[in-house]
């Protein structure tokens, strides 16, 4: 351990924070429920969540940036009501002005706190230098390279000197090798104590990203977001991500996440009428049976190898690995995918075949689809317009979920041969164009 | 050019999203203003400042001179357009009381012919600067205003509400005050479109100020020394030469625009592109490069560049950040402001509406109605057959300059120049060939409202092709689709937006020209088609005003429901079904 810390000195702390999202006429959409969390000097607490978890908007009510409907944010012993005068962003996206340079782009925090023009000058100079930006003054973002981007947006972020640090995703718009470079960067900074912030708040997907760089993991589950679970990670920096110790880690949490919610609550097991469906195409799904049913899998895989074997990143393996899951092709348990024999069947057919069994268990398993498909069997003309669906969806979901539920619905039904869809006319059918 | 045509693209797509019941509202209350407006300037004004008759020499050697007057103020026009925009852009986008009659009421002021707004303004302008030349130099200028202001306030206003999250997150979080935030980020991102419609305001506002520098409006007459009083008095003195003289000034004058200025200020707003990646290839310009790289203009430019920076940074008491709460409870009094708010747009509404009627009311009837509709159905009639034509002829020509990527390099700019080029230039020359053959006035003088306009479908029908997908052209040879089969299925569906897009800015200005085309005079000699602009331009010169009001209102009508009914719904269409990407 490179640090003390015997000194829990709370810089921050969240207290039954909550947030819904209003919709017209229904009930609102609940993204954080009940999250309580505090932040501590010298720490690096990553927000470990899949998409969807409300991590980020978390991350926005931290900062201010976002009103929570319940609950408290208390920074230094006061509720905050503004955006947070004590902290700074990190963003997925860097969010760096095109139009400004690299020095005018770290100045504009300064510029906006009203720091005489030429302690701006030397203040964005330093932090420029500290984070590896020298010679990059008079660049313009669109001339440099996404890592080096990134570093402007830390630079910008670290020349205000906030106490905390709030960081979005920073590295999940990088390609591999240079976020490492970053990562590993940001932490001897950290262990050198070179940084003028107390503690670090990192939201991420990235199970490994969070296991090599936070002291405490908070696992976030969905719908609605909440803290699922607390994980304090013991080992010291610099962390090596092949001991086996840390592999275990990894593994473990994998197995958190990917565990099917507790039953016995409201939400049950798979989907219901109103689930949101996921943006997973039926090659996608096709595509992870195939994988994990032949060799060396063999119809058993490990869920991190699996993610490595399919270079997939866990924001896009976890919605594929849903699907299959609640579509009964596989068991999740212990950060292991299992195939069922319905999928090992689907494996072996051949184009027909495969439609038939993917239509029946689309027809079990997706109330949705089964929906659809029972109104226009009912119908006498074997006609229903989409607009009626879409009604009954918006009762659960909001407008764009609601929308892409529908598109991603008849996706599946056609692939299943189901029924057909006619996007001019905007209708369901029963019938298929002849020719 | 490329960019012109996607901006407009773009424009029109945000546009769907006006909210249409509030033109009910708006309609009445720009009319209303307009009557208000006329009758108090009509009332306050005895005979005494009736302009003389400026003496305007036809010797080519003042036209430099005249030239210089006119850019002179389309610069002031351009100016006060800018200003406006930021103005009447920042409310609309930024208060949400201010937003619902604010953006339907600017698409009824872009829908109000250009050369309406002179016949009500010049009598208020010259009454504000009684007996002098300032009075109708405001008035040219005002008019030149609203033939550019209202596509930049689009353009400022849907910028504005298309900010990208993360940046304004970026200024929230970092505590940028609402005067910082709008110099560091409002601004630059709505620059370049900005400029591309500054650009087109330009371009179609050379045609009015050539008409409006010598114009009558009943016992008011403005001769402005310029362009458009030189060309005025060579039509009266019917002197070719002098006609001849002035169309190569103003191109001379358009040039001249283009490389000093327009060029450059493109050049430079490239770095406000919000695209992360640099482009291959980036506008470039003379002018600018020598600019950037002449120390002494340098030496000038730094401190007042320092001197912005330190405007920027002025730490104003208001617009601190604030935490966003997309669902927090509007407090019950707002509410009930909302309600007294809105109550009370409508009942100004309702009163503008009783004196726009009234004033009409006093010297027309019910048949004039019916006549000045029907005059207006003619006129729709030409812009649509005359749309139908130029498509016909500049679609396949387009596409066909559009696949041949060196000649559509030459041929933009061209079709850029004559877009910008006042058409009113060429009246004379119909004029006398009409005459010469005793042509009907109704069918000859028709291909007048879109001799100017008719370039836009050209060079968005260019800009269409060469950007239209290599592979899809690849493709259509591999499989020898050919011929009728090929424009059909291939071409133009892929164009369809582009010409669509086209077309609108065509009939806009078809709409707005038929004022000066439907009616032309050479000498002594005046040649006149039915129509609402000859209409429009008659009672103008008459000073009868219920009855400018009347035609204005009638063409604005027709534009905003032909908007409505016919462009938007296409381009939907063109947007949903006919999109490559």
């Amino acid at each position: 351990m490179n640090k003390p810390l015997a000194i829990s000195e709370t810089v921050l702390s969240v207290d039954h924070v909550s947030r819904q999202f209003a919709r017209g006429g229904a009930s609102a959409i609940q993204v954080l429920d009940d999250v309580n969390l505090t932040l501590r000097k010298g720490e690096i607490v990553g927000i470990l969540g899949r998409s969807g978890s409300g991590k980020s908007t978390l991350l926005r009510i931290i900062a201010g940036l976002l009103r929570a409907s319940g609950g408290d944010v208390v920074y230094q012993g006061k509720k905050i009501t503004g955006p947070l005068e004590g902290a700074a962003m990190v963003f997925q996206t860097f969010a760096l002005f095109p139009w400004l340079t690299v020095l005018e782009n770290v100045e504009a925090g300064l510029e906006a706190m009203s720091v005489p023009a030429k302690e701006c000058r030397t203040r964005a100079l330093k932090a420029i230098d500290l984070i590896g930006l020298d010679g990059f003054e008079s660049a313009y973002p669109r001339e440099i390279s996404g890592g080096m981007r990134q570093r402007v947006g830390f630079a910008r972020a670290l020349v205000v000197e906030p106490a905390i640090l709030l960081m979005d995703e920073p590295f999940s718009a990088l390609d591999v090798l240079t976020a490492e470079t970053l990562r590993t960067d940001l932490l001897d900074l950290w262990t050198e104590h070179k940084l003028p912030i107390q503690s670090i708040l990192l939201v991420t997907h990235n199970i490994e990203e969070a296991v090599f760089m936070c002291d405490r993991i908070l696992v976030f589950s969905s719908n609605p977001g909440r803290i699922a679970a607390e994980i304090q990670i013991p080992f010291p920096h610099p962390r090596n991500r092949l001991d086996p110790v840390f592999r275990q880690m990894v593994d473990d949490i994998y197995a958190r996440m990917t565990a099917r919610p507790p039953t016995g609550g409201t939400k049950g097991k798979g989907y219901q009428l109103g689930s949101a469906l996921p943006d997973v195409s039926t090659n996608e799904i096709a595509g992870l049976i195939e994988t994990v049913a032949l060799a060396p899998f063999n119809g058993k895989a490990d869920l991190p190898v699996i993610s490595q074997e399919l270079q997939m990143g866990d924001e896009e393996l976890f919605p594929i690995l849903e699907v299959v899951q609640h579509l009964g092709f596989a068991e999740l348990a212990a950060g292991d995918i299992l195939l069922t024999p319905v999928a090992r069947a689907f494996a072996e057919s051949d184009m027909e075949a495969r439609k038939k069994i993917f239509a029946q268990q689309l027809l079990a398993c997706v109330p949705l689809a089964g929906h659809i498909k029972r109104v226009l069997d009912e119908r006498p003309g074997h006609r229903a317009p989409r607009i009626r669906f879409e009604g009954e969806l918006e009762d659960y979901l909001s407008d764009s979920y609601a929308q892409e539920t529908l598109d991603r619905a008849i996706n599946w039904g056609r692939y299943a041969e189901l029924f057909a869809y006619d996007d001019e006319t905007e209708t369901f059918s029963l019938e298929n164009p002849t020719g | 050019m490329k960019d012109i045509a996607e901006y407009r693209k773009a424009e029109l797509t945000a546009r769907e999203f006006i909210p249409n019941r509030w033109d009910l509202i708006a309609f009445p209350l720009v009319f209303g203003l307009l009557v208000l407006v006329g009758i108090g300037a009509h009332q306050t004004l005895a005979p005494i400042a009736t302009l003389s008759r400026t003496n305007i020499s036809l010797d080519p050697a003042y036209l430099p001179d005249y030239a210089l007057r006119t850019t002179l103020r389309m610069l002031a026009a351009l100016a006060a357009s800018l200003v406006f925009t930021f103005i009447y852009g920042t409310l609309a986008a930024k208060s949400r009381r201010a937003e619902v009659v604010l953006v339907p009421l600017l698409d009824i002021l872009q829908s109000i012919p250009v050369l309406g707004y002179i016949s009500f303004t010049v009598v208020f302008f010259m009454s504000l600067f009684p007996g002098r030349v300032a009075g109708a130099e405001a008035a040219v200028v005002f008019a030149i205003f609203t033939a550019q202001a209202w596509n930049m306030t689009f353009s400022f206003y849907q910028s504005l509400r298309t900010v990208p999250r993360d940046l304004e997150e970026a200024t929230r979080g970092f505590h940028f005050n609402a005067w910082l935030r709008f110099w560091r980020l409002e601004v630059p991102f709505a620059m370049p479109g900005l400029i591309w419609n500054m650009m087109m305001s330009m371009s179609g506002s050379w045609f009015f100020i050539v008409y409006a520098e010598a114009i009558t409006v009943g016992n008011k007459t403005i001769i402005l020394p310029g362009i458009g009083a030189y060309l005025a008095t060579a039509i009266q003195k019917q002197d070719m030469a002098a006609i001849g003289w002035v169309i190569l000034a103003m191109i001379v004058v358009i040039l001249l625009y283009d490389q000093l200025m327009f060029r450059p200020l493109v050049a430079w707003a490239d770095k406000f592109r919000f695209e992360q990646t640099s482009s291959q290839d980036a506008p470039e310009s003379w002018f600018l490069r020598l600019i950037q790289r002449a120390r002494l203009i340098q030496a000038i430019g730094a401190p007042t560049e320092r001197f912005f920076g330190s405007l920027i940074r002025i730490r104003l008491p208001v617009g601190q950040p604030r935490t966003e709460d997309p669902d927090g409870d509007i407090p019950v009094a707002s509410r009930l402001l909302d309600k007294v708010w809105y109550a009370l747009v409508v009942l100004l509404a309702l009163y503008a509406v009783w004196r726009v009627f009234g004033f009409i009311a006093t010297e027309v009837g019910w048949s004039d109605v019916g006549t000045v509709f029907l005059l207006g159905l003619y006129t729709l009639i030409r812009v649509v057959l005359l749309i139908i034509i130029a498509s016909l002829i500049w679609v396949p020509l387009g596409v066909m300059i559009g696949l041949r990527p060196s000649l559509a390099e030459k041929i933009q700019p061209l079709a850029q120049f004559l877009a910008a080029f006042p058409a009113n230039l060429l009246f004379p020359v119909f004029v006398l060939t009409i005459v010469r053959f005793h042509a009907n006035p109704d069918i000859w003088l028709s291909p007048l409202i879109i001799l100017g306009t008719q370039w836009y479908i050209l060079f968005n029908v260019i800009a269409g092709t060469t950007a239209y997908p290599s592979d899809f052209r690849e493709a259509a040879e591999n499989f020898h689709i050919r011929g009728w089969q090929w424009w059909r299925q291939v071409m133009l569906p892929g164009i369809f937006p582009y010409i669509v897009t086209g077309a609108i800015t065509a009939a806009g200005g078809a709409w707005n020209a038929s004022i000066a085309a439907e009616l032309v005079q050479w000498g002594k000699t005046t040649l006149t088609a039915h129509g609402l602009g000859a209409y429009i331009a008659q009672t103008t010169a008459a000073g009868d005003y219920p009855r400018i009001v009347l035609g204005i209102a009638v063409m604005s009508l027709m534009v905003t429901l032909f908007n409505r009914l016919l462009w938007r719904p296409l381009y939907r269409y063109a947007e949903n079904r006919l999109r490559l990407d």
